[in-house]
């Protein structure tokens, strides 16, 4: 039986379902470019010793030089949080943030991810991303609050062309649940 | 370099070593930073707390697929290359936990372009309970003179 907060979500979203899905946001080349620094805070941050990030002779044997973790993936999308012009303002995930905006689901969480890593990614790759929604969900209710769940397909592109890796995000937009 | 895992030395069944993570506050906030991730609710406890709902400050995304990554390959060895990982999260890991990975080796085999792949099923858990389920396909070097870093546009298809 839905509750009246389920109601009310439904009823003011439901005219959005059809009109979002499927939409696509070319985000276009991320800030930052894929550099070594980055590298290192990501191994340092797992405590991993792969020696494939941290011995180049290893790295030039068995990759060709320098790559970086296939699961960095996401940092090469993210925008800096300060330009000095100012900038055009692109968030993370901007779509799934435009999302949350239209349906007026203030809070969200990331419930599940899934990876496909193709070309690898190397210092001075610049990577592009095209974010597609590829499913929103029914309205349900759970311990954090009200909402919808959705999921958001992200293609990864290097400035060769070469698709690096698709990754999907599947999220849960709500309100929180009055205590 | 030689590599220190082959096909031939893994069957369906096989566990492989457990791994232990201490997760404090500089395990969620230089994982957050490392994986450039702002959202408040990975280092900004009143945030987290008031505004989220949650217990603390928790591990974002990026960074327990960066663990993930890490755990598979300290098993395989450098010569690993993570094809497809997917991963759902059941609750939230916060500072103060000590977050247990454990893995069972699901599948063994050779595509027909001859790349040796494993698949794996990994749980990891806090105290009793499932904090995050995830599943990967890795490939590992077929014999002593393979190199699945070498395979490249079709001859990769994970």
């Amino acid at each position: 039986m839905s509750t009246a907060l389920e109601e009310e979500v439904a009823a003011r979203t439901a005219h959005l379902v059809p009109e979002w899905t499927g939409t696509v946001l070319d985000a276009g080349p991320g800030d930052v470019v894929c550099e070594r620094g980055y590298i290192l805070h990501w191994v340092e941050s797992t405590e991993n010793a792969n020696p494939l990030y941290w011995d180049e002779a290893i790295a030039r044997e068995l990759t060709d030089g320098w790559i970086a973790p296939p699961s960095m993936l996401s940092v090469w999308m993210r925008p800096l949080m300060f330009k000095p012009d100012g900038g055009e303002q692109i968030r993370p995930l901007e779509m799934h943030f435009r999302l949350k905006d239209a349906f007026e689901l203030p809070e969200g969480i990331v419930t599940g991810n899934e990876i496909v890593f193709r070309e690898p990614v190397r210092p001075g790759d610049v990577i592009s991303t095209q974010q597609t929604v590829a499913e929103i969900g029914d309205v349900r209710s759970n311990r954090l609050g009200t909402g919808r769940p959705w999921t958001i397909d992200v293609t990864y592109t290097n400035q060769r062309g070469d698709v690096v890796a698709v990754e999907s995000y599947r999220m849960f937009c709500y309100v929180r649940a009055a205590k | 370099m030689t590599p220190s895992l082959t096909i031939e030395k893994v069957s369906a069944g096989d566990a492989l070593p457990v791994f232990e993570l201490p997760v404090s506050a500089r395990t969620v906030v230089m994982g957050a930073s490392s994986s450039r991730d702002w959202q408040p609710q990975h280092h900004d406890h009143a945030w987290a707390t008031t505004r989220a709902g949650t217990k603390d400050i928790f591990l974002n995304t990026p960074n327990q697929a960066g663990w993930i990554e890490r755990y598979l390959t300290d098993w395989t060895g450098p010569h690993g290359r993570l094809g497809r990982m997917q991963f759902r999260m059941r609750r939230p890991v916060y500072p103060g936990e000590t977050l247990v990975f454990n893995a069972v080796v699901t599948s063994a085999d050779v595509d027909d372009l001859g790349c040796a792949w494993v698949g794996v099923d990994i749980k990891m858990t806090v105290g009793s309970d499932v904090a995050t389920e995830a599943s990967a396909r890795i490939a590992v070097p077929l014999d002593t003179d393979d190199n699945p870093w070498r395979r490249s546009g079709d001859d990769w298809r994970p």
